[in-house]
């Protein structure tokens, strides 16, 4: 229904699905242009926004020998490609303790063992849809620097084909969630506001505050909507309100 | 592809205002908020208050409720199953607590469940975390920084956002478990963004007064599904996940207390009965109905599933006469079209522009005002930005946040934005976008109480499936940190009441013969078929040629 306009208008071209030829128009992605094929999505199809990683493709041009990647709902289709979804691609993954777990390299190096298969050849970082240094950060894991690890590896969407390609037979996507979460929950610095506000509402320091809000009437609580205070856009961090009111 | 000549000389316009504008906004002249007198007359503009897109439901706990057609059509209709033909007395799978939907609420229900003692199944139309929690960009509201805010200011907010229709109880229990919420994602290894000090950063939202909205660069919501999902992974002892397996009917047991549900595997298109002690329901939204043919933000999944399982089940829905449109979703390139720009764009200060490059609302009013203003710039005023396609658009003035900012502030604040424009080659720290509003949030649903439970036994919400948190319009942020407060909740009070030992007895789809039975008094709905699991994108003249296919509403 919302997607038919484009096709109506657009010039068809001819794509190559799994080896088989379709015409498609050219301004499609090549999710939608499966789905002008005929196809309906069961696997190979999440987010439809570049984010969940279930739409991994690989494809090649003609008269290029080179793998080449894209993920499918945010490719367009280009004439004459020949192309693939890989949206299931199994990799071992270590379950661990979280609470009781150290964060070092040595210890990740004991769930995943073959860390150390890596040689090192890149075909993980050239295959990444989201241009990710894959290696690279591997390559931080095994020296130990999991801060740097968490940093390369951020915007990993764990759609797998890195550990498709993987010569040493790593599971990398796996290793970098592990590594960020190491990372966010024992190395990264405490935020010591947010513990004082959990005790703050646990010691019901705010309490008649809210019970009170909540017994107001609509008219009562428009006024004091209306009338709360706005920290400034471009104020700074240490801002303080002028009214300590519910504060 | 880049801007065409055409936008190239409207872009010419918007920066001839531009260095006028950062000033002002330096200056801290902003354009007034609108009254509240004002937001009222500005919403006649918002589709949710033109009443030929709804109408009200002829059967059901919420029978004469007015709500959107493709919605109505979904609740009108008749079960995947035929109630009578199902083997009752045998089932496939047994656990204490079922999850339905692996998102965010899902993903937390199932943590604390387990944490309770409870042996949990969670079943999943998708993979696990293919969910709207994964696609949120912006941010997670939550005061947590006592020296210049306060649950007191995050409930004000809430309740204003929502235009005071909020339910008093759900609002409390969201702002007051907000910063707990943050404290437990932190130590379960969420990365949110932080500032030297080790604060965390927060920036402002559409109708926040204090600048409360965490994030994890522009990818929060996956950073949380992501962790949530690892830790998930990690006790899988106790907890078992199922994919492409999503329920299509609710059981309940002869004393009328949920008892588990139906999963439909949809690889093998076998049906599979699980019994549960208790139910959580975490479906999510449903912006793939695309209500009054609107693009949406939505993942695949997005069907309102839960929303037609709990209300056949008996459970009365509430301001689901509400959707929200997000303001600023992509209207050029046409293959991105209805991909959300996260309000943090405008929470850094980019203004929203006409074609004359005037700035003609505050970008930091509620969503629903936000878009209410978009469409009467771009049909009443007809100061909208034609795009190729022959649609209307405005500016979203993204090269201001590095005037105010610094250089290099939108590539490293926007990355995943900024490489998904790259790809057109479209530069969008020099260049704005262009955008409209974009189907993107079901503010209603089924109702429950502020302890996850619903009027049925055994039955609890959790996320976005559930209604009143938000009243009529939720405000950005508000929403990742519904689905973990509640999520949690649920998976706490489903554990429990599994503890408080509930009685067992026959399994039963009766409710869904008693609703079948009511569709036909009624004379609607028995020719369509609900829940819809997945959208139709199969194109018409395919089907046509599909000789020998039978399809279920929207299944082959
Ligand atoms: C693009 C985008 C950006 C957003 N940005 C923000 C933001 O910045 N801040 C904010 O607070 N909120 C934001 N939101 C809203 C927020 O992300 C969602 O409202 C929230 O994540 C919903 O969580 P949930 O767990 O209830 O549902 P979901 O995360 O959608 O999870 C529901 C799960 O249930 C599954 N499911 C559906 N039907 C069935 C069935 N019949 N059986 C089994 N499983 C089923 C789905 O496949 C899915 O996996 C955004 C939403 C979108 C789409
Ligand atoms: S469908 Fe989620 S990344 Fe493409």
């Amino acid at each position: 229904m919302s997607q038919a306009p484009e096709s109506l208008t657009a010039k068809l071209i001819p794509i190559y699905i799994m080896g088989k030829r379709y015409e498609v128009p050219e301004t499609l992605t090549i999710m939608k242009a499966i789905e002008h094929a005929g196809y309906k999505f069961i696997r190979g199809c999440g987010c439809r926004g570049g984010i969940c990683g279930a739409c991994g493709t690989v494809y090649r041009r003609p008269g290029d020998y080179r793998i080449h990647v894209g993920l499918a709902c945010q490719t367009v289709v280009e004439p004459e490609m020949v192309l693939t979804q890989i949206p299931f691609y199994p990799a071992n993954r270590a379950s661990y303790d979280y609470a009781t777990m150290e964060a070092v390299g040595a210890a990740v190096g004991a769930l995943y063992p073959e860390l150390f298969r890596c040689v090192a050849c890149n075909a993980c970082t050239k295959v990444c849809p989201m241009d990710v240094e894959v290696m690279d950060y591997i390559a931080a894991v095994k020296r130990g620097d999991l801060a740097e690890a968490m940093r390369l590896s951020f915007d990993c969407i764990q759609c797998g084909l890195c550990a498709s390609r993987c010569m040493g037979e790593l599971p990398q996507y796996h290793i970098a969630q592990l590594v960020r979460r190491l990372y966010g929950g024992k190395l990264a610095p405490a935020t010591d506001h947010v513990d004082a506000m959990v005790k703050k509402i646990a010691d019901g320091y705010y309490q008649q505050k809210i019970d009170e809000l909540k017994k107001m009437s609509v008219d009562e609580l428009k006024k004091l909507y209306t009338a709360r205070e706005q920290e400034p856009h471009q104020a700074p961090e240490l801002w303080k309100a002028k009214s300590a009111e519910g504060l | 592809m880049p801007y065409p000549e055409e936008l190239k000389k409207l872009i010419k316009i918007v920066e001839g205002t531009r260095a006028e504008r950062v000033a002002r906004k330096k200056a801290g002249e902003e354009v007034p908020f609108l009254s509240l007198e004002q937001r009222k007359e500005r919403l006649k503009h918002h589709p949710d208050f033109q009443e030929e897109g709804r109408r009200p439901l002829k059967v059901g706990a919420s029978k004469g409720y007015a709500i959107a057609h493709e919605f109505a059509d979904l609740l009108e209709a008749r079960s995947r199953i035929d109630p009578n033909k199902v083997d009752l007395s045998r089932w496939d799978l047994e656990t204490d607590v079922l999850v339905i939907g692996g998102g965010g609420a899902g993903s937390s229900a199932a943590l604390l469940a387990q944490e309770h003692g409870a042996k949990v199944l969670l079943a999943t139309k998708l993979r696990h975390g293919d969910a709207n929690t994964m696609m949120a960009e912006g941010g997670i509201q939550a005061a947590t920084k006592g020296d210049k805010d306060s649950p007191y200011y995050h409930y004000l907010d809430v309740m204003g956002g929502g235009h005071f229709t909020n339910v008093p109880e759900l609002v409390e229990r969201l702002v007051t478990d907000a910063p707990d919420v943050i404290r437990w994602l932190k130590a379960l290894g969420c990365n949110f963004t932080q500032i030297e000090d080790g604060r965390l950063a927060t920036l402002h939202g559409g109708g926040t007064s204090r600048k409360r909205m965490h994030y994890a660069a522009d990818i929060t919501g996956a950073e949380i599904m992501r962790t949530l999902r690892d830790e998930v992974r990690n006790r899988r002892a106790d907890i078992t996940v199922l994919e492409f397996s999503p329920a299509v009917e609710l059981l309940l047991n002869e004393h009328g207390a949920c008892a588990g549900a139906v999963l439909y595997n949809l690889e093998t298109e076998t049906y599979q009965l699980c019994k549960a002690k208790a139910v959580v329901m975490a479906t999510g939204g449903s912006g793939r109905l695309h209500v009054r043919g609107f693009m949406t933000t939505n993942h695949y999944g997005a069907t309102g599933d839960g929303v037609i399982l709990g209300y056949r089940a008996g459970v009365p829905v509430s301001f689901l006469h509400t959707v929200q449109y997000h303001p600023t979703g992509v209207a050029f390139q046409e293959q991105a079209e209805g991909i959300l720009i996260t309000e943090k764009f405008r929470g850094a200060g980019a203004n929203l522009v006409n074609v004359d490059g005037q700035q003609f609302v505050n970008e930091r009013e509620p969503r629903d005002i936000e878009a209410a203003s978009i469409i009467l710039e771009c049909t009443e005023k007809r100061k909208g930005v034609p795009t190729p396609s022959g649609k209307t658009g405005v500016w979203l003035d993204s090269p201001m946040i590095d005037m105010l900012e610094g250089e290099g502030t939108v590539k490293r604040e926007f990355p995943g934005k900024h490489i998904l424009f790259k790809r057109f080659e479209i530069d969008i720290a020099k260049e704005p976008m262009l955008i409209y509003p974009t189907l993107h949030y079901q503010n209603g649903g089924l109702e429950f109480k502020a302890s996850g439970e619903t009027k049925i036994p055994g039955f609890f919400v959790a996320g976005e499936v559930g209604g009143g948190i938000h009243g009529a319009n939720r405000l950005m942020g508000n929403s990742l940190l519904d689905i973990v407060v509640f999520g949690r909740v649920a998976g706490a009070s489903a554990g429990s009441f599994v503890k408080s030992k509930p009685r067992d007895g026959k399994l039963s789809l009766e409710h869904v013969s008693r609703y079948h039975a009511e569709l036909e008094a009624a004379g609607v709905g028995m020719d369509r078929v609900a829940p819809m699991v997945l959208p139709d994108y199969t194109p018409a003249d395919v089907k046509k040629k599909q000789w020998t296919a039978h399809y279920e509403g929207t299944l082959r």
